[in-house]
């Protein structure tokens, strides 16, 4: 069986409407690990043995286990406990709380590079602790972990795929329907690779701009 | 609670295959990684850009999609692979992508002053790299190896969905059979972390060999080097 | 070992056609920066010479381009009769490939300023490592050799430590030793005391100090050590902006400069000690 451009030509069009899905559970996955991740970082500084522990376990747990099986639960366990998720919302949402725990490391990494005299300088000058962080630790932690930030979205991106396996209609998926009712998986799957692989490379070349400027 | 001694040892048996399935990938993710990451920083340039095509390449896609890829397409032109093989493959060469980086930045951060006293020593370019660099950057790859090797384990769940009877698999199969969702996946997470954290035991024994090697009673980590770009997918 | 500080050593032969070390319009530039300009300058063999002279002045460069760590943008150098730079291909010179510079690069031997030890393995082996592997000497006559060595720079006890383990002093001589266990002809020291305490600058002086006085291997010095260069030298030379403004023994450069530069920058190096 050899390559056939008709029939991509043909495919195509679907194959397009998956990448919307695609990128719309990265957008939403991303807003939710971006925000979640800093909230997760924070937590962890906290004072409270109460607070911090629980947030660590759960970092650390959510980190060390495989998101298929996090999404498996988000879809089929909570809905015996009276949460229905529709597959695009459990989805996102375990995208989301997985990569939020890489994003926790990336500002806490960030957040641990700023120079102690930063501190310092700002309980000499009595700031309130909301003024601190608001005022001079994250503006100078976060631009520096931005490339980070930018590679893990990146990331996201690549593993929509395995809303797959919980009915999201996302590329990889389509291109699998296609295989099935045709028999022909060549084109379906490589054109999903290649489309991945160029929009990877395109989101790419600001990060590396980015990178630059921040001087890695 | 007697559910758990029910589903126990199914389980175990998915927990065994996962941890082959590990095993096998990454010996072929080593093997690919110092391959690659030697063409790298080799002086030949025909290595080096095999090398950066592997590593974009596979690093630009997405692990499920080489899978599925491996696993339905390839048969199409003739390359048919059991499911096993198709899986071991896959990731093999995925991981093997990441840590290619990894052999090159380690490498390229020994310090160049090394390299000069091997030159004042008239070794040979061989020489150099066995004896004195690579021993060096050996010791500086283990984190982020530790790191992938994490990734790994957790990539093995996507074979579930080419039907090799790993953890994640079997778990679908006892949901479907007996609707027991919570203890199930509970379980199999639990599962997952216990060999998620073995395996970082594991790492930081060996790099307290490593630092050992080199005089030192605990490697130094950077932490920042450690967390860009090691994800899988 | 006798410090040789006899009037002997002020009358050894000059440079000759027999030379060990020589630079012909040697040009090295980085970038827009010309660091030399066309030098010339000759060693005899079993001579001692040091180079001093404020930084940028290219006396590192020298030694750089001898050990063959940079290369020289134009001009050529000969080591011990043969050309370092060039080599002859079908009747023609033609530059130098990696195995002529390696052929050549056997008779020279270098020490740093950051020691540069390998971390990776005890003292002894880092000692006996490349006699072992370039020289082809079997694994117990290394050793042997090695043990002599380190005996010599006053490190018998050490053998069994990573480089890690030893104070900056204790490093330096390993590295000297290391440099010696290649029997190398010329032996380059780039300010090898710079990067030490104090208090650790003398043991590593000397043991330069028997060495020179008990072989007689070639020695080009970048120092500052003003002192160990009045007793070990035959020569110094001094330099500025890429070329040599000044050279005699050292008894005449030291106390009575002809060159304006070089009153002025000897009272700068003697007024901070």
């Amino acid at each position: 069986m050899t390559w056939d451009w008709e029939f991509v030509a043909e495919i195509l069009p679907e194959l397009l409407r998956g990448l919307v899905v695609t990128v719309q559970a990265t957008l939403v996955g991303a807003i939710l690990a971006l925000t979640l991740g800093l909230v997760f970082a924070l937590l962890r500084r906290s004072q409270l043995a109460a607070v911090r522990v629980p947030t660590a376990v759960f970092v650390e747990f959510v980190r060390s286990t495989p998101l298929l099986v996090q999404l498996y639960f988000l879809f089929f366990v909570l809905p015996s406990w009276g949460v229905l998720l529709s597959g695009f919302q459990a989805g996102v949402i375990g995208l989301g709380v997985h990569y939020a725990t890489y994003t926790s490391e990336v500002y806490r990494a960030g957040i641990e590079g700023v120079p102690r005299g930063q501190w310092e300088a700002a309980t000499a000058l009595n700031l309130p602790r909301s003024r601190v962080w608001r005022s001079v630790i994250l503006p100078q932690a976060i631009p520096r972990v931005l490339p980070a930030l930018g590679n893990y979205v990146i990331a996201m991106f690549k593993e929509t795929p395995l809303l797959s396996a919980i009915t999201v209609a996302e590329m990889l998926a389509v291109a699998r329907d296609i295989g099935a009712s045709t028999f022909r998986y060549l084109e379906p799957i490589t054109l999903v690779g290649m489309l991945f692989l160029v929009l990877s490379l395109v989101a790419a070349v600001p990060l590396r701009r980015l990178e630059r400027r921040v001087g890695h | 609670m007697s559910d758990i001694v029910d589903f126990l040892p199914t389980l175990l048996q998915g927990a065994l295959i996962t941890l082959q399935i590990t095993l096998g990938a990454a010996v072929l993710g080593l093997v690919c990684a110092f391959a690659s990451g030697l063409a790298a920083v080799s002086g030949n340039r025909l290595a080096r850009a095999v090398s950066r095509v592997y590593v974009e390449f596979i690093r630009g896609t997405s692990a499920l999609v080489q899978l599925f890829w491996l696993f339905f397409a390839l048969p199409l032109v003739g390359i048919r692979f059991e499911a096993m093989a198709a899986g071991i493959i896959a990731l093999g060469l995925n991981i093997g992508a990441y840590g290619s980086e990894v052999v090159r930045g380690a490498i390229r951060a020994v310090p160049r002053s090394q390299v000069e006293a091997t030159i004042a020593l008239n070794m040979s370019g061989y020489q150099r790299m066995r004896r004195v660099i690579l021993p060096q950057a050996v010791v500086g790859m283990l984190p982020p190896f530790g790191n992938l090797l994490i990734e790994l384990l957790k990539g093995t769940s996507l074979v579930s969905l080419i039907t090799i009877a790993d953890l994640t698999f079997r778990a679908q199969i006892l949901r479907a059979s007996t609707g027991e969702t919570a203890t199930i996946f509970l379980l199999v997470l639990g599962l997952y972390f216990v060999m998620a954290y073995a395996s970082t035991l594991g790492m930081r024994a060996l790099e307290r060999r490593a630092a050992a090697s080199i005089g030192q009673r605990e490697l130094k980590v950077d932490r920042s080097k450690v967390i860009a770009g090691t994800v899988v997918s | 070992m006798a410090i040789d500080n006899s009037p002997e050593v002020a009358s050894r032969p000059q440079p000759s056609a027999g030379d060990m070390v020589r630079f012909e319009k040697v040009v090295k530039q980085y970038g827009d920066n010309v660091v030399l300009r066309e030098l010339d300058f000759r060693v005899a063999p079993g001579e001692r010479i040091t180079l001093i002279g404020p930084s940028g002045s290219g006396k590192t460069t020298i030694l750089r381009l001898l050990m063959t760590l940079e290369t020289c943008d134009g001009g050529r150098i000969d080591v011990d009769g043969e050309s370092l730079t060039h080599m002859s291909r079908g009747g023609r010179e033609v530059p130098a490939d990696e195995k002529h510079i390696r052929q050549v690069r056997k008779k020279i031997g270098m020490v740093f300023q950051q020691f540069n030890l390998f971390p990776n393995m005890k003292v002894l082996r880092n000692v006996a490592e490349a006699p072992m592997h370039v020289l082809g000497m079997p694994r117990a006559e290394a050793e042997t050799n090695a043990r002599r060595l380190l005996d010599m720079v006053g490190l018998a006890a050490k053998t069994d430590a990573y480089p890690s383990q030893l104070s900056g002093g204790q490093q330096q001589r390993v590295a000297i030793a290391r440099a010696c266990a290649m029997q190398p002809k010329i032996l380059l020291l780039d300010e090898v005391t710079s990067a030490l305490d104090p208090e650790l600058v003398a043991e590593v002086l000397n043991v330069l100090r028997d060495i020179a006085a008990s072989t007689d291997i070639t020695m080009l010095c970048v120092t500052h050590e003003m002192k160990f260069a009045r007793d070990v030298s035959d020569r110094v030379l001094m330099f500025d902006q890429g070329q040599i403004i000044e050279q005699a023994p050292p008894d005449k450069l030291f106390s009575d400069p002809d060159h304006e530069r070089t009153r002025s920058f000897l009272r700068a190096v003697l007024e901070e000690r």
